[in-house]
């Protein structure tokens, strides 16, 4: 995974709640068996409509997502994070996201930065008063500054620091495959095992 | 922060704490308590000051989408899949529930699901395709085989494996990611949840069903109120259900915002995964119920969070809008967006009541609907199929109504035609569909026009979900039924008696 430690760009402000991984991703664009390529299908629906924010110049050329609270809500799917990178998208700023999105995009290298929906709404009007703004978002001092605007933001501390590192996960939890073993070792025999099958 | 130092020298020195985490006590919920049983490794530190658990996984649930990406890692990292033994596949999420001895038209769906066989045979791991017995969506697999089980961690790329929760095990969905992680390492870094206590209390009326309970346990909550929380559903309302409608309620756990929910196993799970394939017999079934019975939450536990709901008072629920915590009883009316404090769950609403082409105040029964559509993990198996059944047995279905039935597994569909209620829905004039997750999101064929309106007893009316431009009111199976027969979204009260000449 890269590292990342602070990223500025053009900021789309997405005045809407309850994004959920549908509309990120609509289910058709699922069928993909690789890892990238999903630019095309991010908010494919939405994108229909020449109205929709990523429509207009200078926010088709944004990577700092400002939505509203519940973003990512729904799906497990991961689609919805690689869209969003695939896209060109650094880093959503949101009051709330759901568990699973904020964990996936935690995977991918994807900020989610939770901010007070206060601070949110002030981005909001700086990015719509003055189109192409762009925002920083410093994931060491855990600030997002938009003209004039500066907001601290709340991470996970370990996510934070993995990102910060660009550290593999599967990597690290393999130095510990020797309590794996151990652990393994003590799990009662009444438990099930999907091989051999029974029926 | 502590002092956690990472073995490897090339990475950094310290691993740093974790914010917002639940507090650390003894286990003393079931969903603590399953948690405890499975930490290989725990993170170090104290409350909001705490690493990741490195948090053992027992069983691995696998499906076409969201497995090729993860496979593919494994094989460019060189690693194996650790316990195929502890892994499991099916075919749901794209598979066509109409001529499947045919090859799959879509050609993307037909190449996700070859990847999928490719994958599981190279890597030894257990699939159930399309044809066979045991296919079916893979929330429906799981229990009927015996395969989850009280007090395990279950996990699968798919939001909904909440659903185990039902039996008392801890599942949850997960990403690609962690997907690939978990056939690595068989394990997961997670910091624990919080927990939350949904007290229900009360007696069901005759037409209210368990999909009822949890629509407006979501409408109380709030689509993010179970953020970063396990729920356990309680009381004695809970405790007077089946397995197959506990399965509906911690399905749409998710819908909450909640990773997952849990139900304490009791007399009626031990009843209902006794004799399963791969449930455990004579003496391991001894030890493993004195096990599960140790489980429950304890007279003195304490949850981070409590809500309560009355079982008594509870109406047929329906949703209005475009999320599921857009919903009221089905008696009610159509909202105004003025009633909603929060000028954001306004614009909301307004904006849900324009995809839906809703007016406010419109009487929720009102609404003509175009399509019925039973099915999904969260009401496809046996006894929501009966339920449905004893609705239309002897009854009309309303001309301009098109109903899909598709079982949740193909064992549902031979268990359902044994009963005969296959030939109820056909004479009542739907369709009877072979398994898999169908219209629910609609990557098969199987999806609606722009437009069309549907009552679905499935677990999202997110826009689009059922297909591009259709509109979605999620449903009980019984008011699903309902409203096959009068074409108005409708609840099993209103219908005339049936005809006694079936």
């Amino acid at each position: 995974m890269e590292k990342f430690s602070t990223h500025t760009g053009i900021g789309v402000p997405l005045r809407q709640s309850n994004v959920d991984t549908d509309q990120i991703i609509p289910a058709v664009y699922l069928k993909r068996i690789t890892r990238t390529g999903f630019e095309d299908a991010l908010f494919a629906s939405w994108r229909k409509n020449p109205e929709f924010i990523l429509n207009q110049e200078p926010f088709n050329a944004g990577s700092v997502l400002v939505a509203g609270a519940d973003f990512g809500t729904g799906s497990s799917r991961e689609h919805a994070v690689w869209a969003l990178k695939d896209y060109g998208f650094k880093a959503v700023l949101s009051s709330r996201f759901a568990d699973i999105f904020r964990g996936n995009s935690g995977k991918q290298g994807l900020v989610a930065a939770e901010l007070a929906q206060d601070d949110i709404e002030l981005i909001w009007k700086v990015l719509e008063n003055a189109p192409g703004t762009e925002v920083t978002v410093d994931l060491q001092s855990k600030m997002v500054t938009a003209g004039t605007v500066a907001a601290p933001f709340q991470i996970d501390d370990y996510t934070r620091w993995r990102l910060l590192e660009g550290l593999d996960d599967i990597g690290l939890t393999l130095r510990d495959e020797p309590a794996i073993t151990a652990f393994e070792a003590t799990r009662p025999s009444f438990k099930p095992t999907t091989l051999p099958a029974k029926s | 922060m502590t002092e956690a130092t990472t073995p490897d020298a090339q990475g950094p020195a310290q691993a740093p704490t974790v914010s917002a985490t639940a507090p650390r006590r003894a286990a003393k919920t079931l969903a603590e308590k399953v948690w405890r049983d499975h930490v290989v490794k725990q993170g170090e530190g104290n409350g909001d000051a705490a690493q990741p658990d490195l948090l053992y996984i027992d069983l691995h649930l696998i499906h076409e989408v969201t497995s090729p990406q993860a496979f593919e890692g494994l094989r460019l990292a060189g690693r194996p899949l650790r316990r195929p033994d502890l892994t499991i596949a099916t075919e749901d999420h794209n598979t066509p529930t109409l001529a499947i001895d045919k090859p799959i038209a879509d050609l993307t769906s037909r190449t996700q699901i070859q990847t999928l066989r490719n994958n599981c045979k190279e890597f030894g791991v257990r699939l159930h395709s399309l044809g066979d017995a045991e296919q079916g969506i893979v929330h429906v697999v799981g229990p009927q085989l015996g395969l989850t089980q009280p007090g395990m961690t279950v996990v699968c790329g798919d939001s909904h494996t909440s659903t185990h929760g039902a039996v008392g095990a801890l599942a949850f969905g997960i990403g690609t990611s962690e997907v690939e992680h978990v056939m690595a390492t068989q394990t997961l870094p997670l910091k624990p949840f919080r927990t939350m206590a949904v007290n229900v209390e009360g007696t069901l009326r005759p037409g209210v069903s368990s999909k009822d309970i949890i629509l407006a346990v979501i409408a109380k909550i709030g689509t993010g109120g179970g953020q970063g929380y396990v729920l356990e559903y309680r009381g004695s309302a809970i405790r007077a259900l089946s397995m197959d409608a506990r399965m509906t309620i911690c399905n749409m756990s998710i819908e909450a915002g909640a990773r997952a929910g849990m139900i304490a196993p009791d007399e009626t799970t031990f009843e209902f995964l006794k004799g399963r394939p791969h449930a455990p017999v004579g003496a391991e079934w001894d030890a493993a119920v004195a096990y599960w019975k140790s489980l429950a939450t304890e007279d003195d536990a304490e949850f981070d969070a409590e809500v309560s709901l009355d079982a008594n008072t509870l109406e047929p629920f329906v949703t209005w809008g475009t999320n599921p915590g857009q919903g009221v009883s089905l008696n009610d009316a159509v909202p105004s967006p003025e009633s909603f404090g929060d000028e954001n769950a306004k614009a909301a609403a307004e904006r849900a009541l324009a995809y839906m082409d809703l007016e406010a105040g419109t009487p929720m029964k009102d609404i003509r609907v175009d399509t019925v559509f039973l099915g999904s993990c969260t009401n496809s198996r046996i006894e929501d199929l009966r339920a449905a059944a004893d609705i239309i047995r002897g009854r009309e279905k309303d001309p301009n109504i098109r109903m899909l039935v598709v079982p949740g597994s193909a064992r549902v569909r031979l268990e359902a035609e044994a009963e005969g209620l296959d030939q109820v829905f056909l004479d009542f004039g739907a369709e009877w569909r072979f398994a898999g997750c169908s219209m629910c999101l609609g990557m098969n064929p199987d999806q609606l026009e722009p437009g069309e309106r549907c009552a679905s007893t499935s677990n999202r009316n997110f826009e689009g979900r059922q297909g591009k431009g259709g509109r979605t009111h999620l449903v009980s199976p019984v008011v699903a039924a309902a409203t096959a027969v009068r074409g108005t979204l409708s609840s099993p009260s209103d219908l005339e008696p049936a005809s006694t000449v079936a």
